[in-house]
């Protein structure tokens, strides 16, 4: 219970600071957001109206206290670029974010565990040495270019793959998968790249242990070695690095759905700065903030799952 | 045992995704029925979808399909009787009578009533709710409805382009009856209705039944498709996933051979211009000695790749009657003149300056690259500075704090509103901070004046002064290329920024 107290004020401290960091920025950050999206042909009265009814002829603090009283009562505010609710947004975009987000964690899950454990099996073999060299071009790779390679000579040659947009779950599960197979594929290739090398690392360290040399000698399958007793208890670093994995992959979907023009948060993220729209901003900011904090949450839960030893507090 | 079962899993589903692949490659080509619809991509999300907030030419591109005025523009940039279907100027000058055309209907089904169009202007001129959403009508006096059939606009005074401000463009009609919704479930008269927006992603519209124009819209479905980043754009419409896109110049060779390519004039105006504030662009020959040491041939070749009529003053062949040929030959090319203007005006080894473009479209520091070498050679040294379009907007546009800049000036219908941004007392628009009293005197008197030549005469001299006086370098206009994979027909090209889908069609 007291673990689950500091957590919550941990997590209403950490959105504090990261709204009130990104309330500063927006304050010394040139432009303003009604004569961007107007442009050069802004009529004045125009432009007047627009920023008294839209409360931005107001100071910058009080905006910002408006926003803060609205946020408790779980109003995100209107979007200045979009006139809509900031909440129906980001309801709009987060099924494309999410699926995207997913597609990719489990496409990392499912290609670097065993890849690591084929790895580290054959510790200082060929494969090893292949492998680990391919890790320092998968790293190397910008993944705005890795996805323009895989809409080249995959989305291009394959109707299955829709190259730019997205088609919701609900309207053709075939149609979703095909406009977020590449781009989670060009998130995942550099992710698998990096992974693949801590599951192989933990792995070779538990193998090293005195445990794993008493259950050899019993004459246990080395099957059984691996997956019952060292993979469960490599699981603990591997965790903390998945769990790494979340944010990163929430960065990589900012620049892979304007790479594939797939419109999710990330892209609204792009839209919503270069705008200087303040109440989408915060409010993409502080679902982002969520997210990583929340996976965090998770993960300090599946180690005790995980290890019975440890305990949350 | 267990790790068989694993990869016996992993191989069924490696096997169901192919089969998944392959039964969508099957069902691909439904061209037949898609011959109806057409998917336009466009750069950017519009701005608003009320008519009377929409500011931005990139909305009016989509929104005039669903609205219109009491006049209609022309793609020669006159105007056609829309809602109104004849009007009646008096004597004086002042008063304009509008007869209603009877049987337009709204997209909800409503027949327009003189009501609206009262509502209408009510709304935009903040009669009724107090806050005015456009300048445009300051000069009228009063808005009147004699009858069902009539509507009548007094001024304050004359005003020979006052009908230009009757186009959807400035005052699209709009139906009472939709009060508070006319942004999320915009309602007019136009070819097309609302359907929907999803904002980032695309915007769709219908065809409209009871359309007044019973021949038209030929198409049922138009979506406008947001993409900003011309690469995707290029490789959606290889991938069949758009069917009309807009191509920069430079990347034409790669859709050249496989689609079909048209070419649209679109009545901008490419300058590179200083501030006539600052000091050394306040003096004429420092000017002058810029025009004509930049060659518009070099940006047209590089920028362009040659698809761009080159100008010499603020005004496109697109204007047609209203344009003054011959000004583009003004300031051929010539250093030695230009470096004779220079020591005149007491700069013989030249000056450092500063260039500052926006990043929103890499046209920009294309030409200002160009800019710095034709420049090099009278010994004027310019840096390039680029920032974003917000800062641009900010710091330059209505900061006035610049040396020099480059920009397009989005084309408009009237010769009056291209030519007014140089008018020394309007504040919000003269970024170029460019003062000449015949100038002014010219912009006052054209609106006084009912005769339509002289009108075009007196606009004709306008542009000889922004040319003499050296207002900008004046580049060219650049013509916008399309790419769409089927033949196309009916696309008209108009002289601001509107993609009129109702004479659209597919000919195959």
């Amino acid at each position: 219970m007291a673990y689950i107290i500091r957590r919550i004020i941990l997590f209403v401290v950490t959105m504090a600071t990261v709204s009130l960091i990104t309330f500063s920025v927006f304050q010394v950050m040139p432009g303003d957001p009604i004569r961007i999206m107007l442009g050069t042909e802004a009529d004045e009265t125009q432009v007047e109206t627009l920023k008294k009814q839209l409360g931005l002829d107001q100071p910058l603090h009080i905006q910002y206290m408006d926003w803060v009283k609205g946020l408790v009562t779980g109003d995100l505010g209107d979007s200045i670029r979009f006139s809509r609710p900031v909440t129906e947004l980001l309801a709009d975009r987060l099924p494309v974010t999410i699926s995207l987000a997913l597609i990719t964690l489990i496409i990392v899950v499912i290609v670097a565990i065993p890849l690591g454990i084929f790895v580290a099996k054959r510790q200082n073999k060929l494969s090893d040495v292949v492998f680990s060299s391919v890790t320092q071009l998968g790293m190397a790779v910008p993944s705005f270019w890795l996805g323009m390679l895989l809409i080249l000579y995959l989305g291009m040659n394959f109707s299955f793959f829709t190259i730019s947009g997205y088609v919701p779950w609900t309207q053709s599960v075939v149609g979703a998968l095909g406009a977020l197979l590449l781009p989670a594929l060009t998130i995942a290739i550099p992710q698998i790249a990096v992974k693949f090398r801590y599951v192989r690392n933990a792995i070779l360290e538990q193998l090293r242990l005195d445990y794993v040399r008493t259950i050899r000698s019993k004459g246990i399958t080395e099957k059984f070695v691996m997956y019952k007793h060292v993979l469960r208890n490599s699981m603990i670093p591997i965790l903390t690095v998945f769990g790494l994995i979340t944010a990163e992959v929430v960065a990589g979907t900012i620049i892979v759905e304007q790479v594939f023009s797939l419109p999710g948060i990330g892209q609204l993220l792009i839209t919503s700065i270069s705008y200087r729209d303040f109440p989408l901003v915060q409010g993409i900011v502080m679902y982002i903030t969520f997210v990583v904090v929340f996976i965090n949450f998770i993960v300090d839960i599946l180690y005790s799952v995980l290890d019975p030893r440890i305990r949350l507090n | 045992m267990r790790e068989n079962k694993k990869w016996l899993m992993l191989v069924l589903m490696m096997f169901c995704v192919l089969m998944i692949s392959a039964c969508s490659s099957e069902g691909g080509n439904v061209d037949g029925e898609k011959a109806q619809e057409i998917k336009v991509r466009i750069n950017d999300d519009p701005d608003f979808l009320d008519p009377h907030l929409a500011t931005a030419s990139i909305s009016y591109q989509m929104i005039l399909n669903m609205f219109e005025g009491l006049f209609a523009p022309e793609t020669d940039g006159s105007l056609s009787p829309a809602i109104a279907e004849s009007y009646e100027l008096s004597e004086d000058g002042l008063t304009y009578t509008f007869n209603i055309r009877d049987n337009v209907k709204f997209h909800n089904g409503n027949t327009v009533k003189v009501e609206d169009i009262t509502y209408t202007f009510d709304r935009l001129m903040g009669t009724k709710n107090g806050d005015p959403l456009s300048s445009n009508f300051n000069n009228v006096a009063s808005i009147e409805a004699p009858d069902t059939d009539t509507f009548v606009i007094k001024l304050k005074e004359p005003n020979s382009n006052f009908l230009y401000s009757l186009t959807a463009l400035q005052s699209a009609i709009i139906p009472a009856s939709n009060e508070g919704k006319h942004n999320d479930n915009p309602i007019g008269t136009g070819p097309f209705k609302f359907v929907k927006y999803s904002p980032g992603a695309n915007l769709e519209l219908a065809k409209h039944e009871d359309y007044w124009d019973e021949k038209l819209p030929y198409l049922d479905k138009v979506t406008f498709v947001f993409q900003s980043d011309d690469q995707s754009a290029l490789m959606a419409l290889k991938a069949k996933e758009v069917d009309l896109t807009g191509v920069p110049a430079n990347r034409l060779a790669e859709v050249e051979n496989d689609f079909n390519i048209r070419k649209q004039n679109n009545n901008s105006t490419l300058v590179v211009t200083f501030n006539q504030e600052r000091e050394p662009f306040k003096d004429v020959r420092v000017r002058q000695a810029i025009n004509y040491a930049i060659n518009k041939g070099d940006i047209i070749d590089a920028v362009f790749s040659g698809y761009a009529t080159p100008i010499g003053s603020n005004m496109s062949p697109a204007m047609g009657d209203y344009y003054k040929d011959g000004l583009q030959d003004v300031y051929a090319r010539n250093i030695e003149k230009a470096k004779e203007l220079l020591a005149e005006a007491g700069y013989p080894d030249g000056f450092s300056t500063k260039i500052s473009v926006s990043s929103h479209n890499d046209m920009y520091s294309n030409i200002a690259q160009v800019i710095v070498e034709n420049l090099r050679e009278i010994g004027i040294k310019v840096e390039i500075e680029v920032v974003e379009w917000g800062i641009w907007l900010e710091r330059i546009y209505f900061g006035r704090d610049y040396d020099m800049t480059t920009i397009d000036l989005t084309g408009r219908p009237s010769a009056y509103e291209i030519l007014n941004d140089y008018i020394s007392t309007n504040d919000s628009e003269n970024f170029f901070r460019f003062k000449n009293a015949e100038f002014d005197k010219i912009m006052a008197d054209v609106l006084k004046e009912a005769d339509r030549d002289k009108q075009i005469q007196m606009y004709q001299r306008a542009q000889e002064i922004l040319n003499e006086d050296s207002a900008s370098v004046y580049i060219a206009d650049y013509q916008v290329l399309w790419a769409s994979d089927k033949e196309i027909e009916g696309l008209k090209s108009y002289p601001f920024w509107f993609h009129d889908m109702s004479e659209v069609r597919f000919t195959e």
